[in-house]
């Protein structure tokens, strides 16, 4: 089972909710996605066990085959080689590793060889929680790659709780498709309610139920309630706009660890999913068989 | 003419509301948000009048069913698990157009898609606005915020002393291209844990760009420990401090009230013109 934290405006409060989710459920996994900023380690402070690369490919070009023909620089959609007739020059940070450019080179004089884009950490925490993130290489430009890998480790035996990076574009995306449920984090303004309506759009657009946890609540923001309201999206958390929180956050401490009320209420959050998910496996068997039918 | 980039690592420090007051207080500028994929900077400027632009950000590959033998060649190449059983999903097509071109039955099409819009805006005061919506779940928001900075910066008219730059969350590619051309960044950071991870990890990023910077601790009473830590911090990497900013309810009820936060609180504003005064200040020192 994978339930993915997500939102669309960055510092509504994803880390601080997929990693409370993670500390309530046992034997969890938590896989932080958001490799351009992990912070998911900060709160639950896992000992690392394993760093691995995790490498992109670049083509290396070998210039006793090369007879400058321009083939690569015509196949390659993203402009990441220029033919200078004496060197075929490459900017890395364009390149998607498509492989194109190896494939069509008529003299094979292209091969593709590693780079590190970033690392892979594993680890443990105290109380068992199996860790995952990405750290993206400083200057590298593409995080894709790099998520890709770190949520192969989803062990589908367990319950599976993924952080992802914050916006409605493709590491997003990538982060967040495939998963069982995905909880949309916002806040009370109409900054975190024009970012809650753009990540909605995103997680309709990719089928992947979802609900809403509202951080930093402030109930004179009617505008989120009747948005909410209006569209019938349902509200699972609401987390109370407050200092102690705040301070608490500051120093890595999770609220589930401060308050038994918000501990509480996360065991409540973690069971109504679980419930969620099951009854879409159930609606999607009665279709399936429906139209088996 | 001077392009300062707010940027913040971490998301949700503060880089729009800092964004926005210099905007509302400055004179001769243009403003751009490149934050496309949550753009909120329109909601506190609130333009005046727009003009829609579309943005082509590049090709994706489409299987026409009546053509294709179902060889499975273009699922073999594809790299970026976007073909399965003959179909091509296209949030995952990454548009490098290996497909199309290997196969053999000319049954793969190679299309330009639209993958957003920008506009570009009137404010209250007369200057230019722009900002940009990219459609949910497109790629190439980076090569986004290149265009919309290109279109906003051709033609600048001469009396145009600042560009003011928003900038997106992160370390990534539209981070990079919300860069090019930058004569300063102001980091808007926090004290808090992850606040500082960030902070770090954007520093290292901007020095292998080689631009100044100076930094704005948002929020700085929230832990007054880490404040002071971040100011060690940027001490030892010979960074200014360009100011504090109190964790204050006045911030988020300026935002309800889609204001920025020079219009709503008078000591905010003085707050935010010294910040000002040292941005201006350290961008001349750092010429020379």
């Amino acid at each position: 089972m994978t339930i993915s934290v997500a939102s669309g405006k960055g510092g509504t409060g994803k880390t601080t909710v997929a990693a409370s989710l993670a500390s309530v459920i046992p034997q969890s996994v938590y896989i932080d996605c958001d490799v351009e900023e992990p912070n998911g380690h900060l709160m639950l402070q896992p000992k690392f066990t394993l760093e691995e690369s995790v490498n992109k490919l670049l083509p290396e070009i070998d210039y006793n085959k090369c007879d400058f023909c321009g083939k690569c620089i015509e196949v390659c959609e993203f402009n990441a080689l220029i033919n200078l007739k004496f060197e075929i020059l490459l900017f890395a940070e364009m390149c998607h590793s498509c492989g194109a450019c190896e494939y069509f080179c008529p003299q094979n004089a292209i091969t593709e060889i590693p780079k590190e884009l970033g690392k892979l950490r594993s680890g443990i925490t105290e109380n068992g929680i199996k860790f995952y993130d990405g750290l993206l290489n400083i200057g590298e430009a593409t995080a894709v790659p790099l998520i890709r890998k770190v949520k192969a480790k989803i062990d589908n035996e367990k319950i599976n709780i993924i952080d992802s990076p914050p916006g409605t574009s493709c590491s997003m995306v990538e982060t967040v498709k495939n998963s069982d449920f995905c909880l949309l984090v916002t806040e009370s303004t109409p900054f975190g309610l024009n970012d809650l309506k753009l990540a909605i759009d995103v997680v309709k657009n990719i089928n992947v139920p979802f609900g809403v946890v509202i951080n930093k609540y402030d109930e004179t923001f009617e505008e989120m309630e009747n948005y909410l309201t209006e569209n019938q999206i349902e509200v699972m958390l609401r987390i109370p706009f407050d200092r102690k929180i705040a301070e608490a956050y500051s120093n890595g401490i999770l609220p589930v660890n401060n308050s038994d009320k918000i501990r509480r209420e996360f065991i409540g959050l973690i069971a109504t999913i679980k419930k969620k998910i099951k009854s879409n496996v159930t609606q999607m068997t009665q279709k399936k068989q429906i139209f088996a039918d | 003419m001077k392009q300062i980039v707010i940027l913040s690592g971490k998301g949700g420090t503060g880089k729009t509301t800092v964004s926005s007051a210099f905007a509302k207080l400055l004179q001769d500028k243009i403003t751009i948000d490149c934050d496309v994929d949550a753009a909120n900077l329109y909601l506190l400027l609130k333009p005046q009048s727009r003009n829609q632009f579309e943005y082509f950000g590049g090709k994706k590959a489409s299987i026409n069913p009546e053509l294709c033998t179902q060889c499975g060649l273009c699922e073999s190449v594809c790299r970026f698990d976007a073909l399965h059983n003959y179909v091509i999903d296209p949030l995952s097509c990454e548009g490098c157009g290996f497909c199309y071109r290997v196969c053999p039955d000319d049954a793969i099409e190679f299309t330009e898609t639209k993958s957003g819009n920008y506009f570009e805006c009137n404010l209250i005061d007369d200057s230019k606005f722009y900002y940009a919506k990219l459609l949910p779940g497109e790629g190439n928001s980076g090569k986004l915020v290149s265009e919309i900075k290109k279109s906003a910066l051709t033609n600048v008219g001469e009396n145009i002393k600042w560009v003011i730059v928003d900038g997106p969350p992160g370390i990534g590619c539209p981070v990079n291209a919300s860069l090019s051309g930058a004569d300063f960044v102001v980091i808007v950071t926090e004290p808090t844990q992850s606040g500082i991870h960030d902070l770090k990890r954007l520093i290292e990023l901007l020095k292998t760009f080689s631009i100044k910077c100076g930094i704005v601790i948002n929020k700085y009473d929230l832990n007054e420990k880490q404040t002071l830590q971040i100011t060690a911090y940027a001490g030892k990497e010979n960074i200014p401090v360009l100011g504090y900013l109190p964790f204050d309810k006045d911030y988020i009820e300026a935002i309800k009230a889609n204001k920025t936060i020079v219009e709503y609180s008078s000591k905010a504003a003085k707050d935010i013109e010294n910040i000002w005064s040292k941005v201006e200040f350290f961008m001349d020192i750092s010429k020379n």
